[in-house]
């Protein structure tokens, strides 16, 4: 059975949220609910699914990578071309750990930045269901549900004050 | 009295994306000018590759002026940027909001500036990278790790990068505002940069624990930066560079100006962008009562550096010292640059009416920069003027024609790409905005009524 997409525009977040409930109230899972807004609100205003992240794993694995090529580079670099000097040990560890600390950080950062998009689901090609006014100040509530539950979340919104109902076929 | 105008979303959109959305003749005006003063410097900089490093100031044993000065001053004003928006976020200081942004693009070309400087200095810069990289696998030779020449680029690549990233991720938001007020090829572009950025609950999440992760991981980075650059001096055996204290007293030196640059850049942002609802005198305040801690931490630094050297009385040590201190024109700059660094600032900072004078913080935050611009030189010049007891040439530096219109240009390249930044981007981040507005709650007292956020102040 294929999916639709519905989505009210709301100028007022608390009917926003109301729509939310109403949503849930009439059965439909919170896993299907969105909300898109022009900028953040507290979390869990709108009632929506709490979204589970491992965004934390990003910046060790990347330490960790960062770390390894700082310690290839620079035990690398001196390993292949021996060169002796004073009697000392080849490989000089305090001047190398500047390096590795420069190189851990970089790739923790790096790592951290892509984790951010993985988890944020970026970049999206299409835009698909949205609205301009978003950025303006409006609540997009989005609604995925089978199409013959369509009429029911569109009433739903409608009910809650949408000022505007938007559809997209899945 | 604390005045708050309450601003819709679609006000604030407005205001901020005034210059993003339409070119202001002023706007052409300044960037025009700036344009001349780069293409000038840019010229210098062709006839100094053309005719070598003679028609510069530099002789023995003075191999270092102008440039290496220029490049420790640019990365210090980079660092304050990120520092000042890192430490805010973590804190979640509400008055964060309006200079974040702003800082953190200054981090970033005050960081490409300063790595132009060694590219400069060494006069035919193609050999750098011949130097710092050649990393061509044919030879199987490579540069030494033991080396401050590779530390530095690695330094200055990492917190580049990580400066860049930094400001891009927070920017992401805005990009989608931008789209969504756009047509025509520049709504396809500004939807590329916004990545389809759509502003669930996932993505604010996301952009929020992003700004604290971020922040603490970059943290670090610019402490290490700036003491790696310090190491530049702090190991070779220049007398008074050898100095184990010279990495906390260039990173508190580099907050300093840098803190105090922010405060230029916001003064002057909120006149030439008419930006009055954004940028008011408490948050002028507040970042003068953190230079006042600032520099007054970097000036016992400064007195650690002299007292290390009087205490081990070693003779090269105290030639420099009295050189510095006692003989023109030394001694002048030396004379101006503690007197604007501190002695006439910080005191004025003390009171109430400056710090929340526009006028009185332009010109003392100015008068930080060239105090600092002067003490970079002062560690720099003298100390390379008697590095050995068996000094030939007696002679000081002249900065000659070309190194004084490649330092102009160097400020007018940062300025200039600030502008070019302003009419792409918004300088003020205006989810962060939107978001503090909402924090907007009248807080009832007796018959008085104060806005919440001020209670920060």
């Amino acid at each position: 059975m294929a999916n639709t997409k519905l989505m009210g525009l709301f100028q007022d977040p608390e009917q926003a949220a109301g729509a939310m409930t109403k949503l849930k109230e009439d059965g439909f899972p919170v896993e299907d609910l969105d909300v898109y807004s022009g900028s953040p609100f507290p979390e869990g205003s709108f009632g929506e699914h709490e979204p589970e992240m491992r965004l934390f794993m990003f910046p060790l694995v990347g330490a960790l990578v960062g770390f390894a090529i700082g310690l290839l580079w620079t035990a690398g670099t001196q390993i292949s071309y021996p060169l002796v000097t004073g009697g000392k040990p080849l490989l000089s560890i305090p001047p190398m750990t500047i390096i590795m600390y420069e190189n851990t950080m970089l790739g923790a950062i790096i790592f951290t930045v892509l984790g951010v998009l993985f988890e944020s689901r970026l970049p999206r090609r299409n835009l698909g269901l949205y609205d301009d006014r978003i950025t303006e100040g409006y609540i997009g509530v989005i609604v995925d549900c089978p199409e013959e539950r369509a009429s029911a979340a569109e009433s739903a919104l409608q009910s809650a004050g949408a000022e505007e109902i938007k559809k997209e076929e899945g | 009295m604390y005045y708050r105008r309450t601003l819709t979303d679609a006000q604030i959109n407005r205001e901020l994306l005034d210059v993003v959305l339409r070119t202001p003749m002023w706007w052409v005006i300044i960037v025009s000018i700036l344009g001349l003063i780069v293409a000038g410097a840019a010229s210098a900089f062709g006839f100094m590759m053309n005719q070598g490093l003679g028609v510069t100031g530099l002789q023995q044993p003075i191999f270092w002026g102008f440039f290496i000065t220029n490049f420790i001053f640019w990365v210090g004003i980079s660092h304050a940027g990120v520092m000042i928006s890192a430490i805010l976020r973590l804190s979640q200081a509400e008055w964060r909001r309006p200079m974040v942004r702003a800082a953190e693009t200054m981090t970033v070309f005050a960081l490409m500036t300063s790595l132009l400087q060694p590219l400069i200095h060494a006069g035919r810069p193609w050999r750098i990278f011949y130097w710092v990289f050649p990393y061509d696998w044919a030879r199987g030779i490579w540069p030494d790790v033991r080396s401050p020449l590779v530390w530095d680029p690695t330094a200055i690549i990492t917190y580049l990068t990580s400066s860049t990233l930094f400001v891009y991720t927070a920017l992401i938001p805005d990009l989608a505002i931008i789209r969504d007020r756009s047509t025509g090829w520049r709504r396809t572009v500004y939807g590329i940069l916004a990545l389809g950025w759509h502003g669930n609950p996932r993505q604010w999440k996301l952009q929020g624990i992003a700004g604290i992760l971020l922040s603490a991981l970059i943290l670090p980075v610019f402490v290490s930066v700036h003491s790696i650059v310090s190491w530049d001096f702090g190991v070779s055996l220049v007398p008074s560079w050898h100095v184990t204290v010279f990495a906390p007293y260039f990173v508190i030196g580099a907050v300093h100006s840098g803190v105090s640059a922010v405060v230029t850049l916001m003064i002057l942002m909120r006149k030439l962008y008419k930006l009055e609802n954004f940028i008011w005198e408490e948050h002028i305040d507040a970042v003068a009562r953190l230079l006042i801690v600032v520099a007054t931490a970097w000036l016992f630094f400064f007195w650690l550096d002299l007292v290390f050297a009087l205490w081990l009385r070693e003779e090269q040590e105290m030639t420099v010292w009295h050189l510095r201190l006692f003989e023109p024109p030394w001694s002048w700059l030396f004379l101006v640059f503690i007197v604007f660094s501190y002695i006439i600032p910080v005191p004025l900072w003390m009171f109430r009416r400056v710090r929340r004078s526009f006028t009185w913080m332009l010109w003392t935050s100015l008068m930080v920069n060239v105090g600092m611009f002067l003490e970079r030189l002062i560690i720099i010049v003298p100390a390379l003027m008697r590095k050995g007891p068996w000094t030939f040439t007696y002679d000081t530096y002249r900065p000659s024609a070309v190194e004084v219109t490649l330092i102009v240009g160097s400020i007018a390249l940062v300025v200039l790409l600030l502008m070019l930044f302003s009419k792409f981007f918004p300088l003020i981040p205006i989810w962060e905005e939107k978001e503090g507005q909402k924090l907007i709650d009248d807080v009832r007292v007796g018959d008085r009524v104060i806005p919440a956020l001020v209670k920060e102040h």
